[in-house]
């Protein structure tokens, strides 16, 4: 056994192990400390498996804001979670959901074991269509050039999910402020952190979209980073979230998608198709998309952390 | 043709892109003027819409664009045949409606440059739209996986727009089971492209008729796929979510929802049993299909029976109209093109009829404050529009002629025939006779019952709070129309359901069953035992004659011994209902669906 | 067997065990947190068919040697996981404040617990 496939047995042992800690720990506190430990490990296996953009992604996005947001709902839910224990299942019932779940798993394993070899692969497709795109991070090329529209369809889908965010305020709420986000108690080290990092953050934002045309690295990982920073100044309290009647805001929401459909919709003259690019403009084109779709993603993400818009005295709490 | 087709396949990134620029743009302007903007878009949409169908329907092919002028496998191929354009086609109809209704609904009070509601109701609504037009034409699954996200995370905050704890409770279970279901879809899409190394649907039913045995990564992705997709249709047992959200959503939103958003998951049912592997039409797995079709046309029916709200029962016979389409699975072995026809024409003509229904049911509760069935009294004299467009919706439902219920029926029936397999045409037939019964039921209260609380023989008709708007009651009464008359189309409108398949004349056979719909003794072989049923229930409900102005609110005040025995059969299964619908018991549901399906194809014909 | 298996393997599992918790865990919160386990194990099984298929890349020499396709469908993926978990939180915080629960199904089960001014939920009387 070699040591590389020692550590990749260790890794998803680790990773089973805090999969059922999510599920046996007694507060979802404890189980929402499992994610993160299980979103880092995660970066780890993403890594092994070669795709550094995902495990960009995963430790930014998939661990990183999500384990904000959720840290964020089982500190406000504690107070109920007593209830819940009440409701569960009852053990002959949980015992049968688990026989049938384990079948469903090793029914999943073992379609995993006969997937046919050779594996197919779009890789030699993707590596022969990278040139007219001027990239050369076929990841890249495959989010804004082959696929665009699944990317292009996916900042959109974060506009709803926004909206039925703020959907649930209370009308009489409406013109506030967000105030979704935990507040630790004020710190000097938090407010140091909160002044320090950011600038950081920008420019590892900056570098990331600048290198993700060749290396790996793009719009969503920065636009995480970029949120990250900007919920951390919002947690410190140096800023508060802007309210959603805020027309600017919503504008900077939209001019990410709106770009991408613009030159879409221009490519039907120039390049013969939506969503093409004319070749020799193509790469400055897909930078001029990730830019703006870098902002408005990362407005986005930190807003849908941010929660629905709350009155004064409720701010309070 | 194909000069025909090379021209306007861009015209199919129209119905795309239109809703989600609109989304776009409603964000930043909001305001007063939202409603205005998205029924101009609705305009647009339709027209967009009518002209892919008459150009599929014309050049008699699909429609085909490649986006990025990228060809599948790397790239994504939109496509329009003639399901797509008839579902385009009905839901830009349906969502005119909506619109038009919306007005006045979703009005801002003067001196508000911008409420909650208006403004999440109205770019909500365009979400949906986007995502249905998308699911409509997209060829690449995981293109699609997108799509139904953007669906469904317009959708459900749509359910829980009053902000009251009973429906955030729905739209959370809603959502939550709704992911779930994505989830399982997603995960069949993975195994597929692990398999084939393709996303595009097209590609992979080459890929999969070209190999000579099933491989195991292919069962468990189908039977992934579909058993994902049954949990956002809400076809029974996988229910749970569906009667709390449609019944609490606003009636506009319960109209979309229960007309067009559970009929995309369905939609790409149809792509996977019928398009991505047809081989799968002769295995098991179809009377698994039609089994629970069945089961949701006996419950959905029965437990609507049971309701004590209008729009609880509306979403009730939401519940079981889901039913019949999935009997096509297995009716589409031995006559495809009666069952796919009969089919998709119960989408269209359930999408107009109950979209009716949710925004007459609208209509009275806004106008009487509540919508218990057993205070409908006088409401038939109050709002006469309004009763007969919910009347004329219902016997549609039920399967009248020339209605798109009673096509459904007759194709459906001729199909179980033609297959030798009778007991699916009797399932409809009680399906339909329940169908009467809680139609004459609130029917019957609305004409003939007492405004609860005075004392009979006194003033009939109750207090308005609000009179409908004109142009809702007409708005609603046209989509009733729409449903009732849809038989009434030339045979050739129907031909474009079976464009870009081969094997289906939808025409010839709605012409078939047209043929003989008027016929006396047909018409009246339709018609009593609807009346029979209609007096039974007229004869057990409690009229104020007999002094019982307020009395139970369910069916149950019957006093016959026959009355008694079907009211304890309806608490049998509302009870049954009841239990389904709980988390743990809809999981253990999946759970063995999933298994069972997979199963029935490892064992299939192959 | 080797790494990519392995953890062809442990997607499998976690899907079993986020199937699980979902099903079985009462509280609201919890089933998020299972959902979300569900969806990192696809995740990871797609990762794992990118490895697959991977090599042609890294022969011709520019860098990954992934298949990367699956890769960028990953990373729509977890953007969209998270806009779908952001919708559920906001939801449940708003239920727990309004109604005092953080759980799903009700004694009454709340179909029939709908009040019954069913009249106009979101919609103004003019």
């Amino acid at each position: 056994m070699s040591l590389g496939l020692i550590s990749d047995l260790v890794l998803v042992l680790l990773v089973l192990s805090l999969a059922v800690w999510m599920n046996i720990a007694r507060t979802a506190y404890r189980a929402v400390v499992g994610f993160v430990a299980y979103g880092l490990l995660m970066t780890l296996i993403w890594v092994r498996l070669a795709a550094m953009d995902v495990a960009m992604t995963e430790a930014a996005l998939g661990s990183g804001l999500t384990g904000i947001l959720l840290f964020g709902a089982a500190s406000r839910l504690a107070p109920f979670e007593a209830a819940e224990r009440a409701r569960a299942p009852g053990p002959a019932l949980r015992l049968l959901i688990g026989l049938l779940c384990t079948v469903v798993a090793a029914g999943l394993g073992a379609v995993v074991l006969l997937l046919p070899e050779p594996a197919p692969t779009l890789a030699p497709l993707v590596a022969e269509n990278l040139s007219p795109t001027g990239l050369q991070n076929p990841v890249t090329g495959v989010l804004l050039a082959h696929r665009a529209v699944d990317t292009l369809l996916e900042s959109v889908v974060l506009l709803p999910a926004l909206i039925g965010v703020w959907s649930v305020a209370a009308d009489a709420d409406w013109v506030g402020r967000p105030s979704a986000l935990p507040r630790p108690p004020a710190s000097e080290a938090l407010t140091l952190l909160a002044q320090v990092l950011p600038p950081f953050g920008i420019l590892v934002a900056i570098h990331l979209v600048w290198i993700g045309a060749d290396e790996p690295g793009g719009k969503f990982q920065a636009a995480a980073v970029l949120a990250a920073m900007w919920v951390l100044v919002m947690m410190a309290g140096l800023r508060q979230p802007p309210p959603v009647v805020a027309r600017g805001w919503r504008e900077l929401l939209v001019v990410g998608a709106s770009l991408f459909i613009a030159i879409g919709i221009a490519g039907i003259w120039l390049a013969d198709a939506f969503l093409a690019y004319p070749e020799d403009l193509a790469k400055p084109l897909i930078i001029a998309i990730e830019v703006a779709l870098t902002g408005s993603v990362a407005v986005f993400l930190a807003l849908l952390l941010a929660g629905p818009p709350a009155g004064a005295h409720r701010r309070e709490v | 043709m194909s000069n025909l087709t090379d021209l306007g396949g861009v015209v199919l990134v129209f119905p795309m892109m239109l809703p989600i620029v609109g989304l776009l743009l409603g964000l930043v302007l909001g305001g007063r003027y939202l409603g205005r903007l998205v029924l101009v878009l609705v305009l647009l949409g339709l027209a967009a819409a009518l002209a892919i169908g008459a150009v599929v329907l014309v050049g008699g092919e699909a429609l085909q664009y490649l986006l990025g002028d990228w060809s599948p496998p790397l790239g994504v191929r939109l496509e329009a045949d003639g399901l797509s354009a008839v579902m385009l086609v009905t839901s830009a109809v349906v969502m005119l409606a909506v619109v038009l209704y919306g007005q006045r609904a979703f009005r801002i009070p003067g001196g508000e440059s911008e409420t909650r509601t208006s403004l999440v109701f109205w770019l909500l609504l365009l979400g949906v739209w986007g995502g249905l037009n998308t699911v409509f034409l997209g060829q690449d699954l995981f293109t699609l996986f997108v799509a139904l996200e953007l669906l469904t995370f317009s959708a459900v905050p749509l359910v829980a727009l009053s902000g009251k704890p009973e429906t955030l409770a729905a739209a959370l279970r809603y959502l939550l089971f709704a992911l779930v279901g994505s989830a399982l879809y997603l995960l069949g899409a993975v195994l597929l492209y692990g398999s084939y190394g393709t996303l595009d649907i097209g590609l992979l039913a080459e890929r999969i008729a070209g190999a000579d045995r099933w491989p195991p990564s292919l069962i468990a992705a189908i039977a992934l796929m579909t058993v994902g997709l049954l949990a956002k249709t809400a076809l029974f047992p996988l229910h749970l979510w569906l009667p709390p959200a449609h019944a609490g959503a606003p009636p506009a939103a319960s109209a979309i929802l229960s007309a067009l958003v559970v009929k995309a998951s369905f939609f790409l049912v149809i792509r996977i049993w019928f398009d991505l592997m047809p081989g799968l039409l002769t295995t098991a797995g179809v009377q698994i299909l039609g089994a629970m079709g069945a089961g949701a046309i006996l419950v959905g029916n029965l437990v609507a029976l049971r309701q004590v709200r209008l729009k609880l029962l509306i979403a009730y016979s939401t519940l079981a109209q889901i039913g019949y389409l999935f009997l096509l699975f297995p009716l589409a072995a031995g006559a495809e093109a009666a069952a796919l026809t009969g089919g998709m024409l119960q989408v269209v003509s359930h999408a107009c009829a109950k979209a009716a229904m949710f925004m007459a049911a609208g209509l009275i509760a806004a106008a009487i404050g509540h919508d218990r069935i057993s205070g409908l009294g006088g409401i038939a004299r109050a709002l006469p529009v309004t009763v007969l467009a919910f009347g004329l919706a219902g016997l549609a439902l039920l399967g009248l002629q020339p209605s798109g219920g009673y096509l459904t029926k007759t194709l459906l029936t001729s199909a179980a025939d033609a297959s030798g397999q009778w007991w699916w045409g009797l399932v409809m037939q009680a399906g339909g006779l329940l169908t009467a019964a809680y139609l004459f039921r609130v029917l019957g209260y609305a004409v003939f019952g007492a405004r609860s609380g005075t004392p009979s023989g006194a003033e009939r008709l109750p207090i308005l709070i609000q009179a409908p708007g004109r142009l809702q009651e007409f708005v609603v009464l046209m989509l009733a129309l729409c449903a009732l008359l849809l038989g009434l189309l030339p045979p050739v409108a129907f031909d474009l359901l079976g464009v870009g398949r081969t094997g289906i004349d939808a025409g010839a056979v709605v012409s078939i069953a047209m043929a003989s719909a008027f016929d006396w003794a047909k018409l009246w072989g339709d018609l009593w035992p609807v009346l029979i049923v209609g007096l039974l229930v007229l004869g057990a409900v409690p009229w104020p004659d007999r002094g019982s102005a307020i009395r139970t609110d369910s069916a149950g005040a019957t006093p016959s011994v026959t009355g008694r025995a079907a009211v304890a059969v309806g608490v049998v299964f509302q009870r049954a209902d009841g239990v389904l619908r709980h988390w743990p018991a809809a999981g253990l549901s999946l759970l063995l669906l999933l298994l069972g399906l997979a199963g029935s194809l490892v064992f299939g014909s192959r | 067997m080797n790494g990519t298996t392995l953890f062809g393997l442990g997607a499998a599992a976690l899907v079993g065990l986020g199937l699980y918790g979902l099903i079985c865990q009462p509280g609201a919160l919890r089933k998020i947190l299972a959902f979300n386990l569900i969806g990192s194990g696809i995740f990871l099984l797609f990762g794992v068919i990118a490895k697959r298929g991977g090599g042609a890349l890294a022969a011709a020499g520019s860098g990954s040697d992934g298949d990367p396709v699956p890769q960028a469908l990953v990373i729509t993926g977890l953007v969209v996981a998270f806009a779908g978990t952001a919708i559920a939180v906001a939801l449940l915080v708003r239920l727990a404040e309004t109604a005092g629960r953080s759980t799903l199904d009700t004694d009454a089960q709340d179909a029939s617990s709908l009040p019954a001014d069913a009249n106009p939920p979101g919609e103004r009387l003019p």
